[in-house]
């Protein structure tokens, strides 16, 4: 090997190498350890709560999904672009540090990175795979750039700015290459190959163009270092952090519970400070990429909401209010000024947006810590007002006596156990709209029917039971949902059952993971778990196979928010129906609009087409699918209502589950779905 | 202002209420009591009075069940203070119970000259009458009911009342004053119940002993009895294409078609 | 001879209100019965010139002093009182109205004669006046027996015939002079409705909708329907409190009165205050999911379902059978 180069031991502009080197190093480091400690104490004067818990779990869930990051495949353009741009940057990074550290300290006896080879080959790949990556990245962005995507000048100057650093190393390995031309190698097959269109270059001068090349790259990167604490790139310092605080590693999906918060979280948040530290976290990890706001039925209705923008107004304003001296008047209220109530109400809770947030970011329990700020001033709407009144008063949304809850089993054909009174092996949780909804009724009884001809034991709470509050908690009406859940456990814990079936998904979901259970949690179930158990068992008592093509769609609170994907489908196979998959299906399913309280809310805004029609229209547009299954009451309510507004009358019907197996459950009858 | 806010418990109608075995009072067994309607609106009447002009907002009620959480949720509201009269409202008539707060007003000691007193304008078993006029009578002083909007201005009032056909009346009268309230001018606010639980905590409703009135019932009632499923109407059942099908021959029959 | 039986008569901007004449007609059977005098008091120079359509009384005591006009219920009260002593009437009849609210309590209050609000039938029983009342939005009925026939009843609008009080006969009138304490509330002046783009009591047809409607949005299809029946969209109150609906079209005891041919009553449960507005109309046809709502008691044909579903399903059918 020649005697290397060395960068640092030139001159520039009078100064030496290594001084110059110094400078911009303590200048860069300085200016971004300073604003990145103004962040951090932003951070730091948000609410405490504890993320600490279960480190290994973190950790395993951060090497996932930073590394791996399986959720930026989620939308195929960008997938491998950013996976492979995030790999060179990681790479050049390792490599900035040595080289950096190299040329601060010249004495130490390393080598540059572009010295081992193993590491040149790397830089080398990478750089051109970086480029072709960038390449695609900026045509995405220029000419095909999907909703929602946030084009900026911030986002093209970081791809500009990579896409220098990849230039300038491969031109400084280029450069190098002339200039000590044994240096060629396969080890540097881009460099070499490039080098050779300047193979007339003089010696000196391809020394001296490769330095410049090298000092571009670090000042380049030096400047980067200071950029990104004020630019979007921040989401790569952050997004680790955010994804190892990740509620999603520790608890349940989509868990609206706080451990160790020191404070009363009941009456929400009214300014940035009353938002916990990781809540704030989210903004800085925000890459604004957009996924969010393109999965996210309300936005795609024309509501107000977008997911990013809560994010990106709880950031913006925070470090515009958080870094500014005085406090006096003007200042911007968040709730009001930055973000408008229309747009915290607008929310379903489909949880779509933290489905495919690549960052892990918890949009939803942030729109509900602000809707709780709101619900503790009163500020709700009329209707929704009328609703929470019924449920405190009568446990359910319908305003109807509490001591009819059960009375649809009256003439449902059976003698249904009491619980209460006997022991059962299900307590079937019934939920407000299956035992209250007249649209609901006839659902209900024929599934109690098919819980009966399959033999299963089981039995009600009767008017003991309660709204199990899951609407009620994202509406942010914590204290009531607090008392429902109390009632619920005080009535639970004096029933003698083994199992939880429900066929509310709401119900399921905060019955199975958000009530204490005081240490003793029974196995929650929703009915199509069941039946799915009992076809495999051979034990669901089917007395004709019926015909035909159906679609299924997944409801929220069962499919993104639990997983329960297949058993339905299991089951509707084991009934000889056709599952035709739309597009939006299983965790990307295209929720109804029930959600979140919103089906108690008006609709003030011009709706440019409501979820629930945009969904009928997408199973309407299957081939030769006439029937689109349901497992909610509340998707029934919806369905039903929008096959009448999409005018798809006669064209698809809607149908629950329970009605399909109850009639594969009877002798006579039509055959087809 | 000194607001006071005469608050009424009464039969829930949303459950089915029945007659008991005497023939003369509701039967107890799954009787729920609420608020009376407009007493709602009274307090939040009230409260938006206190908000706007200032002054004290007394929430005052005999007993009855769930009373307790009513007088919690009127002081989680805003109202300043909550007193509980232990004298029980079930088996007084109106004319025993505007007795008895007009009892409590004269104990109180006499009123100030910013005085109103906010019952509501009627209840839905005034069978005796209405507290709002028959308290004014009894303390003498000026009254207006089914008022749906108040305002304040040197030492007088200027209310609405309604009529019928939405035609409404603006009347001005003297402080102190009883107000027989239709409907607040703005519906009544929403409390959250983590509010009306922490006000539970922090806050006692006041007690005061009155002696309980000689007649509790003025009227020689004979019976109560829940009347006829007059089954009035002839029912169309079937599917809403059948129905509608049948409610044409119907708007048919009667020429609107 | 028994005590006679004085009739408040309830006039409201010079036009004599229908529970009036409801209230003779249940005041002339009582005194059918008892052999006793029917009278009919008429306060305020607004109401005196109208003693022509009081013939149903046996005589017409009349104040015309100006200050009784729109006059609080204590000063109305002080000048009935001063009738009920030089008529020696030992029976009141009033209407449970939003007019006369007030005043049988504080006569009551004054004279110790027991009131009895809400009655919807009095029948004389001997020397004894039995009287049905509702309460409870007429969930529940009390019999109160008056012993000796003396009291204060209040009629429920449109619960005794209004025909049953009317006459073409000429009454005797008799003046009175009543003094009148300057009233502690006076009367400004009146607040219009808005005036609405549609007269909903001139309507043949009328689409009520109620809580059952359930969102603004839906009020729409009630607009279609109304529209392809050729006539108009009208509320109970809670609606009209949310703001869906203008004042001008509310129907009840403070809204309007109306007496369409046909009146479709959709998620409306049928409250006493809101059936009181429309319970003259001649068809009345109720849509409601609670098979036990009351209006389904009064109404000439029910159907116990979903509105929201119904409506759309009768426009077309409507449109269809029209065109």
């Amino acid at each position: 090997m020649s005697v290397p180069m060395d960068p640092v031991k030139i001159t520039l502009f009078g100064l030496p190498g290594i001084g110059l080197l110094w400078l911009l190093t303590i200048v860069a480091f300085g200016v971004f350890g300073y604003r990145a400690w103004q962040l951090i104490g932003l951070l730091r004067q948000g609410r405490y709560e504890d993320r600490f818990d279960h480190l290994g779990r973190r950790i395993q869930h951060l090497i996932k999904n930073v590394l791996l990051q399986p959720r930026i495949f989620n939308e195929r353009s960008i997938g491998l672009p950013h996976f492979l741009i995030f790999w060179g940057f990681v790479i050049y990074a390792v490599c900035f540090n040595w080289a950096l550290v190299r040329g601060l300290f010249p004495f130490l006896p390393i080598p540059y990175p572009d010295q081992v080879r193993p590491a040149e080959l790397f830089l080398e790949v990478f750089s051109v795979v970086v480029l072709i990556a960038l390449g695609v990245a900026l045509a995405r962005r220029l000419f095909y750039a999907p909703k929602y995507l946030h084009l900026s000048l911030d986002a093209n100057f970081i791809l500009g700015l990579i896409g220098l650093l990849m230039l300038t190393a491969l031109f400084g390995a280029a450069f190098r290459i002339v200039s000590e031309p044994r240096q060629a190698s396969a080890w540097a097959p881009f460099g070499s190959l490039l080098s050779q269109l300047f193979a007339a270059l003089p010696e000196n001068t391809a020394r001296s163009l490769s330095n410049a090349m090298w000092w571009s790259h670090m000042t380049i990167v030096l400047f980067f270092l200071v950029y990104l604490p004020y630019s979007k790139h921040l989401h790569l310092l952050a997004a680790p952090f955010n994804v190892f605080f990740s509620q999603s590693a520790t608890r349940p999906v989509g868990d609206l519970g706080v451990i160790g918060a020191n404070e009363d979280l009941t009456a929400g948040a009214s300014r940035w400070q009353e938002l916990t530290w990781k809540q704030l976290l989210s903004g800085f990890s925000c890459a604004e990429c957009g996924r969010c706001d393109r999965s996210c039925p309300a936005a795609a209705s024309g509501y107000p909401l977008q997911p990013q923008q809560i994010i990106q107004k709880i950031k913006t304003h925070m470090v515009q209010v958080g870094l500014k001296a005085a406090n006096g008047n003007g200042v911007p209220k968040l709730i009001g000024d930055v973000i408008s109530e229309k747009e915290i109400w607008g929310c379903t809770t489909c949880l779509a947006c933290m489905n495919c947030c690549a960052v892990w970011n918890e949009q939803v329990p942030v729109i509900v810590t602000l809707r709780r700020h709101l619900v503790s001033q009163g500020q709700v709407e009329r209707t929704v007002q009328d609703m929470l009144g019924n449920l405190q008063r009568y446990g359910n949304s319908f305003g109807k006596s509490d001591r009819m809850r059960a009375k649809w089993t009256q003439t449902s054909g059976l003698k249904i156990k009491d619980a209460r009174k006997e022991a059962v092996e299900y307590l079937w949780f019934v939920g407000d709209y299956a035992s209250y909804d007249p649209r609901c009724e006839d659902i209900t009884k024929k599934a109690a029917n098919v819980f009966a001809q399959a033999g299963l034991d089981f039995g009600l709470l009767y008017e003991a039971e309660r709204n199990a509050g899951n609407d009620v908690r994202r509406v942010g009406e914590e204290g009531l949902y607090e008392m429902l859940r109390d009632k619920n456990q005080q009535a639970l814990a004096k029933a003698q059952f083994k199992k939880i079936i429900t066929t509310d998904p709401h119900t399921y979901h905060t019955l199975k993971n958000e009530y204490p259970w005081n240490g003793n949690r029974p196995e929650v179930q929703h009915y199509t778990e069941v039946l799915d158990g009992l076809v495999r068992a051979g034990k669901l008592p089917l007395k004709k196979k019926l015909t035909g093509r159906v679609t299924y769609h997944d409801p929220c609170y069962l499919g993104r928010y639990n997983g329960v994907y297949d058993a339905p489908r299991q089951v509707l196979r084991a009934l000889g129906l056709e599952v035709v998959e739309m597009p939006r299906c299983r965790d990307r399913s295209h929720c109804c609009g029930a959600g979140g309280g919103r089906i108690w809310m008006e609709d003030t805004e011009k709706i440019a087409e409501r979820p629930a029609e945009s969904r009928i229209r997408e199973a309407a547009a299957l081939e030769g699918v006439a029937t689109f299954v349901v497992a909610c009451p509340k998707d029934i309510a919806m369905f039903r209502d929008a096959v009448k507004t999409a005018g798809q009358e006669g064209k698809i019907a809607v149908k629950d589950i329970a009605e399909l197996v109850a009639e594969a459950m009877t002798e006579q009858g039509p055959k087809s779905a | 202002m000194n607001l006071y806010v005469l608050l009424k418990m009464v039969p829930d109608t949303v459950e089915e209420l029945n007659v008991a075995a005497d023939g003369k009072s509701l039967d107890s067994e799954f009787l729920r009591f609420k608020l009376s309607e407009p007493d709602e609106h009274a307090l939040e009447q009230a409260l938006i009075l206190k908000e706007k002009h200032g002054g004290k907002v007394t929430a005052v009620a005999l007993d009855a069940p769930e009373v307790d959480d009513v007088l919690f949720t009127a002081l989680a509201k805003g109202a300043d203070r909550a007193v509980k009269v232990p004298i029980n409202q079930a088996g007084l008539g109106t004319a025993a119970s505007a007795k008895v707060l007009a009892d409590f007003f004269a104990a109180a000691g006499p009123l100030t000259p910013d005085t109103l007193l906010l019952p509501g304008s009627q209840a839905i078993d005034d069978l005796e009458g209405e507290v709002a006029p028959l308290l004014a009578a009894a303390l003498k002083l000026p009254y207006i009911g089914v008022v749906c909007g108040v305002k304040p201005a040197d030492g007088k009032v200027t209310v609405l009342k309604e009529f019928a056909g939405g035609l409404r009346g603006e009347f001005e009268i003297t402080l102190p004053a009883v107000l027989g309230i239709q409907s607040a001018e703005k519906p009544p606010r929403y409390v959250p119940v983590a509010k009306v639980r922490a006000v539970m905590k922090s806050a006692k409703i006041e007690e005061v002993a009155l002696t309980p009135p000689d007649r509790p019932i003025q009227l020689d009632i004979d019976r109560m009895y829940k009347p006829e499923a007059a089954g009035h109407a002839q029912i169309f059942e079937g599917a809403p294409e059948d129905v509608a099908d049948k409610l044409v021959e119907v708007l048919a029959k009667n020429s609107v078609i | 001879m028994a005590n006679p039986i004085l009739v408040l008569a309830e006039q409201l901007r010079g036009q004599i209100s229908d529970i009036t004449f409801e209230m003779l007609g249940a005041g002339r059977a009582l005194a059918g019965a008892s052999g006793a005098p029917l009278y009919a008091a008429l306060l305020g120079s607004e109401a005196a010139p109208l003693t022509a359509k009081l013939g149903m009384a046996d005589k017409v005591f009349v104040a015309d002093n100006p200050q009784l006009n729109l006059a609080p219920a204590a000063t109305v009260t002080a000048a009935l009182k001063a009738v009920i002593d030089q008529s020696q009437a030992g029976l009141v009849l009033l209407g449970c109205t939003n007019v006369s609210l007030g005043i049988g309590s504080i006569l009551s209050a004054q004279t110790g004669l027991p009131l009895v609000n809400f009655c919807r039938a009095a029948k004389a029983d001997g020397t004894a006046i039995l009287l049905t009342s509702q309460l409870f939005g007429g969930k529940i009925l009390s019999d109160v027996k008056l012993a000796d026939g003396r009291g204060i009843v209040c009629l429920y609008p449109g619960a005794f015939p209004a025909d049953a009080g009317r006459s073409d006969k000429t009454p005797p009138i008799e003046k009175l002079d009543v003094p009148v304490e300057a009233p502690k509330v006076t009367f400004k002046q009146y607040l219009e409705p808005e005036t609405g783009d549609v007269d909903i009591t001139k309507q043949n047809v009328l689409i009520g909708v109620g809580r059952g409607i359930q969102t603004q949005d839906n009020v729409q299809m009630a607009e279609d329907l109304a529209a392809a029946l050729g006539g108009a969209v009208c509320a109970s109150r809670p609606v009209i409190d949310q703001g869906w609906l203008p004042l001008s079209r509310q129907v009840g005891k403070s809204g309007m009165t109306v007496k369409p041919r046909v009146y479709l009553a959709f998620g409306i449960s049928g409250a006493p205050e809101h059936w009181e507005g429309m319970q003259n109309s001649q068809c009345i046809i109720a849509v409601n999911t609670d098979a036990k709502a009351p209006i389904f008691d009064g109404a000439h044909y029910g159907v116990v379902g979903d509105a929201l579903e119904l409506l759309p399903i009768l426009t077309d059918k409507v449109k269809a059978r029209k065109g």
